[in-house]
């Protein structure tokens, strides 16, 4: 077996040194009837070559979303990824290491970390981020907990406009955890107004920007009546480029910002690995979920990285811990860093203009569409288009067709029948729309 | 001025009807340099034996027990940007928070010096 | 000041006799922030004009620049190269952690994932577009069920943290369906700290229970904590000592006889993977740590994978999506609904973490059923290994055999002045990552150590050298050596409490010179 450097002889030895006969005998804590006699009944061992061909033979059953016209959205979102990315994260240093604990020897992720907190601070313009959360989803719930600390109160209003998997990891959370949770219905027009549903006992109210139908609102009244209540203002952002163009939730009075940093150097990856991005105020720091890496100086006075604030974290607090978040998403969290310096000031901006424009296009060309109706106002790279059939089967039709249209409503909210969202990044081309417009018209004709 | 212990490594000395609560230089030895002082809310009530503050070091994180029942009247702000007060002058500076006694009498129910130094000896 | 005698000014030129003037030490290179690196409108990625539209951003468009740094791509490389070369990694050399399998990531299943078909698939696309990603999905499911013998497997979970919370979740809505209130669940005083944070994320209570002097679950002492308000154990086994806790299966009938489930922590699972089927030991539910036994790879902190495997009485309440097939194909069921109905609900956005899957299923179909059982034995022999070459010199916390890991505690440093941590940062020097230490916290001073079955027998017995002289040193009086440790990293020890008193989280511009003026 390749991976497996022992040899019998090395093996035998091995046995002598510890005066034992046979491997067998280490196992002689194990209740004998639990101890198998044989292998288990799965497949042998397999060269590379078998390897490669099995698992590849299982890939080409997918549709791969870069193969054809793709508008597909919703959270996940398709963008070019510089090829130095996948690179640099495959260097065995930064692939092979574990968290950093021993930070003699772990500089390089901690320096990588103390600035994607940066960026991640800078981006969502809050004070102080953490070192990643899993994904965005998990991240919502996570701040949502955060705010039932901080605030010492046990409500979160959600709003209709939040990405329905990530009201589902709150709600769940919620009936384990004892908190309550006033969910609202779909938003579809982005109008649904929150500062009423506002009273004492309220910790937090969550809302998303882009909302999910794709509206991009303005925060800051709902922040105000927040604060004025004693409760927090939780902005969800599932399209990170998005802070390219559009305020900041820092900027609308957000308190806790929870974020899906998958757009910036990461693939799609059918929806995991991503990276969960959590930002906040200084003040709220110690009930902050997660790592977090600081700076310090060495012994001999120089600039050094450490992990801090660590008795916050389940090895220290155990039951009392802000988390029980261990392993998180590090190295996506790299991939996302090195991204984001690629890019920069001027190519991060021009990215997130590039994605808008190219979402503007869509809409003035699929609004022409006899049975397409597009209802934003306002959108950043996704919107919602209302059809004259059920969305659901126009998805699947145009499928066949070789075009990922974007993802019906009714996926989520099964009375939406004739909503679809979708979506356009950098990577959609002038053909790929007109390709969608024209494959729409016959289906819808 | 009497100053009296409890088991939990406090001491508490009594102005009045109120009480000074800090932990003993035997408690900050053992927590290593202290990093962060969590402290209540002036005006909270706190009770016998139940959690009235946190005190941190890199890798710790222990519980300050109310020594005694009653209102917390003052805490030591200073402790949030200096909390290496609580190592370098434990029964000074390094004080963490006054409560109004609800009963003052209460005070004389802990251990005087000599039976706290019998009790850190006994730990070994 | 002239641009090149500004040019070091961010560098941490070094102190004493082998001071450089750069800071540098050969192949060590100081490398600035990002931030310190900026040139305004310089960029590592050319992207097209984007064409003229007046936006629909709702005059929400930023107001204010965010502060990003500009470099190009050769900056940007040469930044990330440097700093990787800082960091110890697997690929380095031996990385004895314990309780964390730091075992060879292949690079076969790094190519694999990328596969456009796994990789560069969408997860809301329709699901008739997806058949092979689900169909992956239902293949690796089978591996891990028929491994552990579970006739069931959650695969939504992140990590093994998300593993735990996944199956106290399911054990809590299991007692809400059995219509029972049991809130308190006992933990080994020897369990990783996840556990009781889990424990209390699912609104339990923690009761510790302690270790016998065999360094197992004390088990009348945990007979006598069972009661009608007993939810759970958590058990990790092998435990966090490196034993197996030999009396599972009577801890397994004693808490199934009190009505409580019987949840293990499989993060050790490295020890036993195909030789022994959990089911066989009585369990309810375990999760796995795929970037532990199955060699995804651990990328400085994540991201992992934790599916959990569940008994039949805790199958229903598995977390969505399901999986399951038909005549039709491959579907996921998204809502609590059919066959899902008394699903506990989702646990985090879209259907798991399907980069790892393919990974972890990659290297299993490498092994076989065949190299998996070697896997276990060769971890096993390796530790033991360690412990019969170290166990002189060193003091073993308990006596053999081990399992994959094997714990020490510190008395051979009794008297030496120097400690577990000193220990630690003179293995460093030696070019080791060190051993878990103070974990587990039931012995002083623990060095945990797990060599794991992709070391050769040269590598050990290399190693083995190493903490022979080591400890010989230490034993001979040269503390001080020790207290200096380590002397040859890019940085020296480094002040925690320093960090913890005054965070800074994140650079600010001026922030070094106002710290430098301090």
């Amino acid at each position: 077996m390749r991976y497996l450097p022992l040899t019998d002889a090395d093996r035998q030895e091995m046995l002598a040194t510890i005066g034992v006969s046979s491997v067998e005998s280490l196992f002689r804590d194990v209740p004998p009837a639990a101890l198998l006699a044989r292998p288990v009944d799965l497949p042998k061992a397999q060269g590379e070559l078998e390897v490669e061909r099995a698992l590849s033979r299982i890939a080409a059953k997918n549709v791969s979303a870069g193969s054809v016209p793709n508008f597909v959205g919703c959270g996940v979102y398709r963008h070019h990824v510089p090829a130095s990315v996948d690179h640099l994260i495959q260097r065995g240093e930064f692939l092979t290491s574990y968290t950093p604990y021993q930070p003699e020897v772990s500089q390089g992720t901690l320096q990588v970390l103390f600035e994607f907190q940066t960026q991640v601070s800078l981006l969502t313009g809050m004070e102080v981020a953490n070192a990643s959360l899993y994904d965005g989803a998990t991240a919502c719930a996570e701040a949502v907990m955060m705010a039932n600390r901080v605030s010492r109160r046990s409500k979160a209003i959600l709003s209709g406009g939040l990405h329905p998997h990530y009201r589902e990891v709150t709600e769940t959370h919620s009936r384990f955890a004892g908190f309550s949770v006033a969910a609202q219905g779909p938003d579809v027009m982005g109008t649904e107004d929150l500062i009423p549903l506002i009273d004492a006992e309220t910790s937090c109210v969550v809302v998303q920007n882009p909302g999910f139908f794709g509206h991009v609102r303005d925060w800051t009244a709902l922040g105000e009546a927040c604060h004025a209540a004693g409760a927090l203002l939780i902005v969800v952002v599932t399209e990170v480029v998005s802070l390219g163009a559009v305020e900041p939730p820092g900027a609308m009075g957000a308190d806790i910002v929870a974020a899906e940093g998958q757009s910036v150097g990461n693939a799609l990856n059918f929806g995991g690995p991503h990276v969960g991005l959590f930002a906040t105020r200084d003040r709220y720091v110690r009930q902050m979920p997660g790592r977090l890496a600081g700076q310090t100086v060495d012994a001999e006075g120089r600039r050094g990285w450490v992990l801090t604030l660590s008795t916050r974290e389940q090895h220290i607090r155990r039951e009392k811990a802000t988390s029980n978040i261990c392993t998180n998403s590090g190295l996506c969290a790299l991939a996302f860093s090195i991204h984001m310096a690629l890019l920069g000031e001027a190519g991060f901006t021009r990215l997130a203009a590039l994605n808008h424009a190219k979402a503007v296009e869509l809409a003035d060309r699929l609004g022409k569409v006899p049975g397409v109706e597009v209802l934003n106002r306002s959108f950043f790279n996704e919107f919602t288009l209302r059809l004259s059939k059920p969305a659901a089967p126009v998805v699947e039709d145009l499928a066949k067709a070789g075009v990922l249209a974007g993802v019906p409503a009714s996926r989520f909210y099964p009375g939406l029948a004739d909503l679809l969202l979708v979506a356009a990044t950098e990577t959609v081309t002038e053909e790929d729309i007109s390709t969608f417009a024209e494959k729409l018209e016959e289906i819808l004709r | 001025m009497t100053v009296k212990y409890t088991e939990d490594h406090e001491w508490v000395r009594l102005e009045g009807d109120v009480a000074v609560v800090g932990i003993t230089d035997y408690a900050q030895t053992q927590l290593g340099d202290v990093v962060y002082v969590e402290l209540p809310a002036v005006g909270w009530k706190v009770e016998k034996g139940k959690e009235a503050a946190t005190v941190e070091s890199v890798k710790a994180a222990s519980e300050v027990f109310a020594p005694l029942t009653g209102e917390v009247v003052a805490v030591n702000d200073e402790l949030s940007g200096e909390p290496g007060q609580v190592n370098s002058d434990p029964m000074g500076k390094g004080w963490f928070l006054k409560i109004r006694l609800a009963d003052p009498k209460d005070f004389d129910g802990l251990m005087d010096e000599a039976a706290y130094r019998a009790f850190v000896e006994g730990l070994g | 000041m002239s641009g090149w005698s500004q040019a070091l000014s961010g560098f941490g030129a070094g102190k004493g006799e082998s001071a450089t003037i750069s800071g540098n030490r050969a192949l060590q290179i100081e490398e600035p922030l990002l931030f310190e690196q900026d040139a305004a409108g310089r960029c590592g990625v050319d992207l097209p004009e984007p064409p003229a539209v007046s936006d629909r951003l709702g005059g929400l468009g930023r107001k204010g620049p965010i502060g990003l740094p500009g470099l190009s791509e050769p900056q940007v490389v040469r930044h990330y190269t440097r700093l990787s070369q800082k960091n110890y990694s697997i690929d380095t050399g031996l990385y004895p952690l314990g309780s964390c399998t730091m075992k060879h990531n292949p690079r076969l299943n790094e190519k694999m994932a990328r596969l456009p078909g796994f990789a560069d698939v969408h997860p809301l696309q329709p699901q008739s577009t997806v058949q092979g990603a689900i169909e992956l999905i239902d293949l690796l499911a089978h591996w891990l069920k028929t491994l552990t013998g579970m006739p069931a497997v959650a695969m939504s979970p992140a990590a093994g943290a998300h593993g735990e919370l996944c199956g106290m979740m399911c054990i809590r809505a299991a007692l809400d369906a059995r219509g029972e209130s049991r809130r308190r669940v006992l933990v080994p005083e020897s369990a990783h700290g996840t556990n009781p944070a889990t424990a209390a994320a699912c609104g339990f209570t923690v009761d510790p229970i302690p270790a016998d002097a065999r360094g197992r679950v004390d088990l009348a002492a945990m007979k006598a904590k069972l009661g009608p308000d007993v939810a759970a154990l958590m058990l990790t086994n092998p435990n966090t000592c490196g034993l197996f806790e030999g009396e599972i299966v009577e801890i397994a009938r004693a808490v199934h006889e009190a009505g409580a489930y019987f949840y293990c922590d499989g993060a050790n699972f490295n020890a036993i993977v195909g030789r022994v089927r959990p089911a066989d030991l009585g369990i309810d539910c375990m999760h796995i740590n795929l970037h532990k036994t199955f060699s995804t790879p651990h990328g400085g902190g994540g991201p992992g994978s934790g599916p959990v495997v569940l008994a039949e009485s805790l199958a229903r309440f598995a977390p969505l999506p399901w999986v399951v097939h038909d005549e039709n194909g491959f579907r996921l069921i998204e809502e609590a609904e059919g066959p899902a109905a008394e699903s506990l609900g989702r646990l985090k956005g879209n259907h798991g973490q399907m980069g790892m899957f393919v990974r972890a299923l990659s290297y299993m179909m490498s092994h076989g059923s065949d190299g998996l059982r070697q896997v276990s034995s060769d971890a096993v022999l390796s530790a033991n290994y360690l412990l019969a070459a170290l166990q002189d010199e060193l003091t073993p916390a308990f006596p053999g055999p081990s399992m994959h890991e094997v714990l020490f505690d510190d008395r051979f440093l009794k008297d030496t002045g120097v400690t577990t941590l000193d220990f630690a940062k003179a293995l460093i020097d030696e070019g080791y990552h060190p051993m878990t230490m103070y974990f587990p916290l039931v012995v002083h001073g623990a060095l945990l150590m797990e060599p794991t079955e992709t070391e050769s027998k040269d590598s050990l017995d290399r190693f083995i050298a190493v903490v022979r002289g080591l400890a010989q040193r230490a034993k001979a009086g040269t503390a001080e050596a020790f207290h200096e440790a380590p002397r040859f990293t890019p940085r020296r020890r480094l002040d925690e409490t320093a960090a913890a008193r005054k965070p800074i989280l994140r650079w600010r511009p001026g922030e070094r010179e106002k710290v430098a003026a301090e």
